[in-house]
């Protein structure tokens, strides 16, 4: 018998019996949809945080105050010290660092945002004109903060803000007073939305030095650096870690994150969550696989006195046993294919309904989906193909 | 030419061991004509096996054409069965998922013949045994002459040398019994070798030659 007689046989089986080849054919669609979506979620879930991740800036490092480890004694605490504050004077000493291209240093706090017989509670952050760089930021209107100029009146506002406060007039060259202290509008953000969970279109920014007196400390929150390329991210660490080192008397006391060690976590803990996810999507599939088999099954024993005809009319073993391979190769072949179609489906509903999320199926995941339906539909045959294939043709033939 | 010597086939059955063949002795000229008959379970039914190589004897050799057949591979038995022989059933045994015509082609599908060829013999033999108006119906939708038309036009699309007919009439009233055995008749005037399993006195009386069988044994050897 020629291969494309036995598919052709089979075929008209499968067909034939309808509903059965329905059913099993469902069963492993859905399992394939399901490694598909759900792959497709995961992975979309991982690109969000990644993109996120990166929408911050780049090549970034952030130092805060403080050692982010707990194992040791902090030495300075027998002495009675506690952690030294970073200061606008850390910041300086790590812009002049060769492995850094710029630094923004950023104080955060709430004040009272009043103009126009207004008034709001706002987030506030102090920094210099080196802040939108670094964070990607966009202006819509009018000037950020003047370079060098830490202690001049002016402030920027959010877009929302903006429109808030002044919304048919034009909020450039307004005054407005944040706790009683008078700053005028010299710059308007973009709109950009949330990113990292902070609304930057209900922020002001002042020059650093400003909001230290608005918030009287003389400490930093944070620096922002950015490193001079991606290659320059660890030596700079190196080197803040270093130079922080020695303006801090020999304290090792502060912490540097890079931007890239934060992406790499956070992707390698989404991809494996994927990974699980796929695996418990698979295990419908290996479902499907024994439902193949069972009705495989049912079909030699449905099929016993055909099978004897076929042996009787000349047909040998490794035909039978190729005919019934076949037939568990079309149901587990349809079923794949309506399976990815279905999954690209759901996916496509997925991204059509969250438009933030990119739930694109990995291509990887709906070629494991596809091959692991024919594998499993395949080695469920195995057995029901050689049962039937070993049959004794007397016994089958009298079998009605 | 089909020759058996000491042909043994033993069941055994809750310990006890049944001669379904006991040391038959055979020889069955090539175009001849016999009729198998004997009581229920006297075996003709297992020798009709044995010689259309469904079933293995345990003991005796067999030779078909002169070539020994009883210690062939299975695909190589498969092939003597596809290519020699055409079995035709009391039950007639058609796929009931396919049509008339494609039962008939069966044979022809499994010997690997292109389909261009298959189609001119199936319509052929279509022709010949009065089906061509049911080429597309499923067995269901025909009558049980009809049903038998099909399987003896699938037992000779492949011309084989021998014909083997286990109870052909058994399932069919009188009038129709006659007509297939006529049909049978007619093969075995074309040159084909014709066995036929039967119970039935009226239908052996018409074979040339009579074998009738007790508890496995040839008890007697009529020729006409």
């Amino acid at each position: 018998m020629t291969l494309a007689d036995t598919f052709h046989l089979s075929l008209k089986t499968v067909l034939s019996y309808r509903l059965r080849s329905v059913l099993i054919i469902l069963a492993m669609t859905l399992g394939v949809a399901a490694v598909v979506v759900l792959t497709a979620l995961g992975d979309g879930a991982r690109n969000y945080v990644v993109n996120q991740f990166s929408s911050i800036g780049t090549n970034l490092l952030v130092v805060m105050p403080g050692r982010a480890e707990t194992s040791g004694a902090f030495p300075g605490a027998v002495l009675g010290q506690t952690p030294r504050d970073l200061t606008l004077k850390d910041a300086q000493l790590l812009g002049r660092l060769s492995q850094v291209r710029r630094y923004a240093p950023l104080n955060v706090g709430e004040a009272e945002l009043s103009a126009a017989n207004r008034l709001r509670e706002v987030t506030v952050l102090g920094s210099n004109a080196d802040l939108i760089p670094i964070r990607h930021m966009k202006l819509a209107q009018g000037s950020f903060l003047k370079r060098g100029a830490d202690y001049s009146a002016q402030i920027v506002l959010g877009s929302q803000l903006a429109r808030e406060f002044f919304p048919r007039t034009q909020a450039i060259g307004q005054r407005v007073r944040l706790n009683e202290r008078r700053f005028l509008v010299s710059g308007i953000l973009a709109p950009q939305g949330k990113t990292m969970g902070h609304n930057t279109d209900e922020i002001v920014i002042i020059p650093v030095k400003q909001a230290q007196s608005l918030f009287n400390t003389t400490s930093l929150f944070r620096i922002l650096v950015e490193a001079k390329s991606h290659d320059a991210i660890e030596p700079a660490k190196e080197a803040i870690l270093e130079t922080l080192k020695q303006s801090h008397d020999g304290e090792e006391d502060i912490t540097v994150i890079t931007q890239d060690a934060i992406l790499a976590t956070f992707d390698r803990i989404l991809h494996a969550l994927t990974l699980a996810v796929a695996g418990i999507a698979a295990i419908s599939l290996i479902v499907a696989g024994i439902l193949v088999m069972n009705v495989m099954l049912v079909a030699v024993n449905q099929r016993t006195s055909e099978i004897g005809l076929l042996k009787a009319i000349g047909a040998p073993a490794a035909d039978i046993r190729f005919l019934f391979f076949a037939e568990a190769m079309w149901l587990s072949t349809a079923g794949a294919v309506f399976g990815f179609l279905l999954g690209q489906l759901g996916s496509l509903l997925l991204r059509l309904a969250y438009p933030d999320l990119p739930a694109w199926a990995p291509v990887w995941a709906s070629v494991a989906g596809i091959l692991v339906a024919l594998i499993t539909g395949i080695l469920a045959s195995i057995l029901p193909a050689n049962k039937a294939a070993r049959l004794d043709p007397v016994q089958a033939l009298g079998k009605q | 030419m089909i020759e058996l010597t000491g042909i043994t086939r033993i069941f055994r059955m809750g310990g006890q061991t049944i001669y379904a063949l006991n040391q038959i002795d055979l020889e069955i000229q090539d175009g001849g004509y016999v009729a198998i008959m004997g009581p229920s379970g006297s075996g003709k039914s297992t020798l009709l096996n044995v010689i259309g190589l469904l079933d293995r004897p345990d003991s005796g050799s067999y030779q078909l054409d002169g070539r020994t057949v009883t210690d062939l591979s299975e695909p190589e038995q498969a092939q003597y069965r596809r290519e020699k022989i055409g079995f035709v059933f009391q039950s007639f045994h058609l796929v009931p998922r396919l049509t008339a015509a494609e039962n008939i082609e069966l044979p022809l599908v499994l010997s690997g013949l292109a389909p261009s060829e298959r189609k001119l013999r199936v319509n052929e033999a279509l022709r010949a045994f009065d089906l061509s108006d049911r080429a597309t119906h499923r067995p269901s939708e025909l009558s049980g002459g009809q049903r038998q038309r099909v399987a003896i036009a699938r037992a000779t699309i492949m011309q084989p040398t021998a014909i083997l007919a286990d109870e052909p009439t058994g399932n069919l009233d009188h009038r129709i019994g006659a007509e297939v055995i006529a049909l049978l008749e007619n093969l075995h005037k074309t040159g084909t070798t014709l066995i036929v399993v039967t119970h039935d006195r009226e239908l052996g009386d018409r074979a040339h030659r009579q074998l009738i069988l007790r508890d496995g044994k040839i008890i007697a050897d009529k020729k006409a």
